[in-house]
């Protein structure tokens, strides 16, 4: 009997649970419905009152008026050059940083990853100024290389990487340097392939966060050809006068990819959270 | 590995080894230890120590982009930014912005994860839509919920009508401009922590929970007695980055209220030191101003640190 009770009981929370849980769900992805409804809206769409939520016509206009108002391919093109390179040079110089720190001796060791570990502290907002100033003084303003080279911060990817590369057995490196391995040799053919997963994992990370940066390619582009996808939205906003349904239009096309990766590597990217979350 | 190993190494590199502050290094390790954290130091000089010497540095000076005009002043940036009512209003909408943050993200995440962590239908739907706000782009998703917020054609109006609620002006009045945002800024980032609690949630071994179950607990006791303790070292992780990240917070204000909202309700105190470097080119004041940023930033993270560290719970 009072088992029973017990497991009815607990069948009701778990409704309660479930309910909650349905329609708060429902309520995050609503804006992507919205989204995604709305990009096919016509003007006399959004200006009706009371809003209409459902186009009356599936209109495909606002896309291709996308690309008549603003650059976006070339602000497309530009994430994604900026990313890439800052990824790619974050997570070589990292690698090469972290074996050097982990599996190699040379006076200065710890000296260098103090002068790491602190610059994790130091926000963008507080060496933006001196940078943009030296960016200025040498040309870089407008420039790919001024968007990508200052935002190369490799102290959070190099710490993530040598905590994987400690955990690579003592007896495996040995083994190599007895075969006859050079410590390049022994990173390249042991270290590294034994942690590709981990390097995976911290390119995702570096990958979203440059992807999503913000302020830096803000302060350094005043031209239109060099603003990246978020600078380019930003003024969007300003430049197309609550046109929203071309907004949403240009808004699909930024999010559709990200979630269609997402849906495929969710199960990394949750992996990459929850590492860095142990690891600090 | 075996000595006789070792010694046969040793005696094959004997040479190649090199005294360095007494302690003895091998030359070859020397060499590419060195060449392989070049890049690393050189990067560091050029995005860390020379930027942060050189804001100190321009904190003390007047110096103004728009009329190069660069003067030694002393402390006058600090003081006068003390007396400044923008300085002070910029920096208040910060901490209303950050402790209303900080308390509903938390509290929210810890609550939705602990409704995650029951073996639910669907269950993987509710998680991935709740992180996928997360991960897609800032700025991208800011303008679905600007067109929300429109005051006459956007659907949260029309949804507080269907309520029997007054409607309300989002971010175009000063009194709503900024837990508008803040609306936006939940629904974008409370995934993050919901990971991270959600994995706090599983690591804790069922024997735990089981040994309370047994003694008798109810779920409200064992979520306060057993699961908030051992979930100490996430939440204190998650409050860290919440004030760090909080409080310099940027992005979505810039694009939603690019001029600083109404009546300057949602101007935030990167939005003001933006505003001066970058608008008005006082990069002196502008410097004086990260300072205190950072170390206001600094003080309340050491002082989480402490009180977070001191009752830590070893999940092993």
């Amino acid at each position: 009997m009072s088992k029973a009770t017990k497991v009815k009981y607990s069948y009701n929370r778990h409704t309660v649970s479930f309910i909650v849980l349905f329609l708060l769900s429902l309520a995050m992805i609503f804006p992507f419905v919205w989204m995604i409804l709305s990009s096919f809206k016509t003007a006399a769409d959004v200006y009706q009152y009371p809003p209409r939520w459902i186009p009356s016509v599936w209109n495909w206009k606002n896309y291709s008026q996308v690309f008549s108002m603003i650059p976006f391919l070339r602000y497309y093109w530009n994430s994604i050059l900026t990313t890439v390179a800052e990824t790619a040079l974050q997570i070589v110089i990292s690698i090469l940083a972290a074996y050097s720190l982990v599996h190699l001796k040379w006076p200065g060791q710890g000296f260098v990853a103090a002068v790491m570990r602190s610059s994790m502290f130091v926000p963008m907002v507080v060496t933006m100024i001196p940078m943009y100033l030296l960016c200025a003084s040498l040309g870089l303003i407008d420039t790919y290389s001024g968007i990508i080279l200052p935002q190369i911060t490799t102290a959070f990817t190099t710490f993530l990487i040598m905590s994987y590369f400690a955990s690579i057995p003592q007896d495996m490196i040995d083994a190599a340097k007895l075969d006859g391995c050079g410590p390049a040799g022994i990173m390249m053919r042991v270290v590294v392939p034994n942690t590709k997963g981990a390097i995976a994992t911290a390119t995702l990370f570096s990958f979203l966060g440059n992807w999503k940066s913000y302020t830096w390619p803000l302060i350094i582009t005043t031209k239109t050809e060099y603003r990246t996808l978020p600078i380019g939205l930003k003024y969007l906003t300003q430049e197309s006068s609550s046109e929203y349904q071309v907004m949403m239009a240009a808004a699909v096309m930024t999010i559709l990819p990200v979630l269609i990766v997402f849906i495929f590597f969710e199960k990394q990217l949750v992996r990459s959270i929850t590492l860095t979350g142990m690891k600090s | 590995m075996s000595t006789e190993m070792g010694a046969q190494k040793t005696g094959r590199t004997k040479r190649n080894k090199v005294k360095i502050f007494g302690r003895e290094y091998q030359t070859n390790e020397v060499m590419i230890g060195l060449l392989f954290i070049l890049p690393t130091i050189g990067f560091m000089v050029f995005t860390f120590i020379i930027p942060v010497i050189d804001v100190v540095e321009l904190s003390f000076t007047n110096f103004n982009l728009k009329t190069r005009t660069m003067e030694f002043i002393k402390f006058d940036n600090y003081t006068k930014l003390l007396g400044t009512e923008d300085f002070w209003k910029s920096l208040l909408n910060t901490v209303k912005y950050s402790v209303m943050k900080l308390t509903l993200d938390t509290s929210i995440a810890l609550f939705l994860a602990v409704l995650l962590d029951k073996s639910l239908p669907l269950k993987k739907f509710f998680r991935s839509s709740f992180f996928a706000p997360v991960v897609v782009p800032m700025v991208a998703s800011s303008l679905i919920w600007i067109w929300f917020y429109d005051p006459t054609v956007g659907p949260f109006n029309q949804i507080l009508g269907w309520l029997g609620l007054p409607e309300s002006q989002w971010l175009y009045h000063e009194s709503t401009a900024l837990w508008s945002i803040l609306l936006f800024s939940l629904w974008k980032g409370v995934g993050y922590n919901i990971i991270l609690f959600l994995s706090g949630l599983q690591n804790i071994p069922d024997s735990y929970t089981e040994a309370a179950k047994l003694d008798g607990a109810s779920e409200w006791q064992l979520f306060w007695k057993v699961k908030f303790p051992l979930l100490r070292p996430i939440t204190s992780f998650v409050i860290m980055m919440g004030i760090i990240n909080s409080f310099k917070v940027f992005a979505e204000f810039n694009v939603m209220t690019p001029d600083g909202g109404p009546l300057g309700s949602t101007k935030l105190i990167v939005s003001y030191i933006y505003e001066l470097a970058f608008t008005n080119g006082r990069m002196g004041r502008a410097c004086a101003c990260a300072l205190m940023l950072f170390v206001l930033i600094f003080v309340l993270t050491q002082f989480q640190s402490l009180v977070g560290a001191r009752k830590t719970v070893d999940i092993d």
